[in-house]
């Protein structure tokens, strides 16, 4: 059930350009509400934004006297740039825990695809499978690029991709994820975040080679908890499901990739 | 210590223990709010939009955030009137509030079917929006043209043995009009406002935010709108009126009130904070009880225009 939580910030780190780390302090909510990585928070950014903004949980870690929670976020407009200006000691209104968080097994070995902001929530992943997962991060460009080393570090490979060639391979994740399954038969699950244009690629890849792809999406979002329907996602049968309680992560076959 | 204020209020025989409920379209059918509190503690509850049969809704985007105000598209996705008898009713009907059920139709007849079915389910008064900015057919249409209005409240009426309540848009010259029309077709009771249509433009796409262009305007924004028309509607007719657009405090709520409303809802504020209800009633009980009053409801109608 979700609650609101009063955070403080323990520690705020400019990771590059358009993206911050926050670590929170964050009451019971690992511990006692279940809070895990690839859910959400729904922060509240000022008296001036009216709708909070949903922020995927990277690393959510049981701890005394109080639980830590990572967030990665980039700033994408007035909302997030508020949060942003944030230091630490500051305070954070948040609902948490909201939405469902991939589906994965200890023991499972993953292929985590992430392109520019979807990369931090699944940080996570890599943590709960560590030293069985393999990452694929796709950058816009090498200054683009953020947390690398967290994921080297819990991943057996980790595999960089950029658009402009300044990092890793020159071009898209979806060749790597292909060129890595088509070698690999024991990945467990493809777990992705990122642009839909990416998370579609990615998705006809896993198909190709038979493999379950879960999908963490995005949309424009008001409750957070599924009163208003508002972040609607249209579904391969037709039907409307919300990202706030039926996702952030959906099974990559039950979405409709064509809208 | 003086007595505490008497939050109850009357509203067209319907009886609210406080007069804050919270608005359609924005609670749902209230279980994920009911998360946070007991449903109990609303006055009532005006559910999320009922059509014949289960809607979709529009493609997203279908939410864009403005000056202290939300766009929305919504589209009137809900899973039917049926469904929610079924599925939804049972478990609402197990806390102490009122139960307002709001409908849609596309026809006349749509209302009539939903009415009876609605009250045999046992709910308390029916919402009938004829203000929906956001659904081609039917919606607005009904509640721009009087005669329109007035034909579905009469269906309405006739197949409804609970109190019925119209839905006014905002969205019209002079809402008097619909509202005087409305009330001479048998309504018991008003609310207003629905949402004013707007748009957001993403200069660098040149693309509107959302994907039907347009969309109906909540927030605070609206507030100093809805104070004005239901002062106007509050002067044209006799039936008691609830009133929102906009509240997010107790002196929002406290300034529909004077300018005529038996009760307020609160919407928009519950996204950014889902205690909002009930603050709104906490601060009202304040404010009534810090200008010595006895009962919320002295202050309905108790604006000293110039």
């Amino acid at each position: 059930m979700p609650i609101e939580q009063i955070c403080t910030i323990v520690s705020a780190e400019k990771l590059n350009e358009f993206a911050w780390s926050f670590t929170l302090e964050a009451g019971d909510l690992v511990k006692r509400e279940g809070l895990r990585a690839g859910q959400f928070l729904h922060v509240k950014c000022g008296a001036e934004h009216l709708l909070r903004r949903p922020i995927s949980v990277c690393l959510a870690q049981a701890d005394e006297p109080v639980d830590l929670v990572r967030i990665v976020f980039e700033v994408r407009g007035e909302g997030t740039a508020w949060l942003s200006r944030r230091k630490a000691g500051d305070r954070l209104s948040v609902l948490a825990p909201l939405g469902n968080g991939f589906e994965c097994g200890e023991k499972d070995r993953l292929l985590l695809v992430g392109g520019g902001i979807g990369v931090p929530p699944l940080l996570g992943q890599a943590a709960y499978t560590w030293g069985r997962s393999v990452a694929v991060l796709g950058f816009r460009c090498a200054e683009r690029a953020m947390l690398v080393e967290d994921f080297r570090e819990k991943c057996t490979q980790v595999v960089l991709c950029s658009d402009d060639g300044s990092l890793g391979h020159h071009g898209f994740v979806d060749e790597q994820v292909r060129r890595i399954l088509a070698k690999d038969q024991t990945v467990a699950s493809v777990l992705a975040c990122g642009p839909k244009p990416m998370l579609r690629a990615v998705a006809a890849a896993a198909a190709e080679y038979g493999v379950r792809c879960q999908v963490s999406l995005e949309e424009r979002m008001a409750c957070g908890i599924g009163a208003c329907l508002g972040c609607a996602i249209r579904m391969a049968d037709g039907t409307m499901k919300h990202v706030c309680k039926d996702g952030p992560v959906f099974e990559a076959e039950e979405v409709d990739w064509n809208v | 210590m003086s007595n505490p204020v008497e939050l109850s209020v009357d509203l067209a025989g319907v009886h609210l223990k406080n007069p804050v409920v919270v608005a359609s379209g924005t609670f749902g059918f209230g279980k994920e709010y009911g998360a946070f509190y007991d449903l109990s503690e609303l006055g009532g509850i005006c559910c999320k939009g009922l059509t014949p049969a289960r809607r979709e809704g529009n493609p997203p985007p279908r939410i864009a955030e403005t000056p202290m105000g939300i766009l929305n598209s919504v589209g009137l996705q809900n899973p039917g009137v049926d469904a929610f008898i079924a599925q939804e009713l049972p478990e609402l009907k197990r806390h102490d509030l009122a139960i307002i059920a709001n409908i849609s139709g596309n026809t006349p007849e749509d209302y009539g079917v939903m009415c009876e079915k609605l009250s045999a389910a046992g709910v308390d008064m029916i919402e009938v929006n004829i203000s929906c900015p956001n659904v081609k057919a039917g919606g607005l249409a009904y509640g721009t043209r009087p005669e329109l209005a007035a034909e579905v409240t009469a269906i309405a009426k006739k197949h409804a043995s609970v109190p019925v309540m119209v839905k006014l848009s905002p969205n019209v010259t002079d809402i008097t009009e619909i509202a005087r029309a409305v009330e001479g077709a048998g309504a018991d009771a008003l609310s207003l406002i629905n949402t004013l249509r707007g748009m957001r433009i993403d200069v660098h796409t040149r693309r509107p935010i959302l994907k039907m262009n347009t969309g109906g305007l909540s927030g605070p924004a609206v507030l100093p709108v809805a104070v004005r028309m239901v002062w106007e509607v509050a002067g044209a007719v006799k039936i008691p009126i609830l009133g929102m657009g906009g509240v997010s405090r107790g002196a929002d709520a406290a300034q529909l009130m004077l300018a005529g409303a038996a009760a307020v809802a609160v919407g928009t504020a519950c996204f950014d904070d889902p205690f909002a209800p009930l603050r709104v009633r906490d601060e009202l009980a304040a404010l009534a009880a810090g200008q010595g009053l006895d009962r919320v409801s002295e202050l309905t109608g108790g604006v000293r225009p110039w």
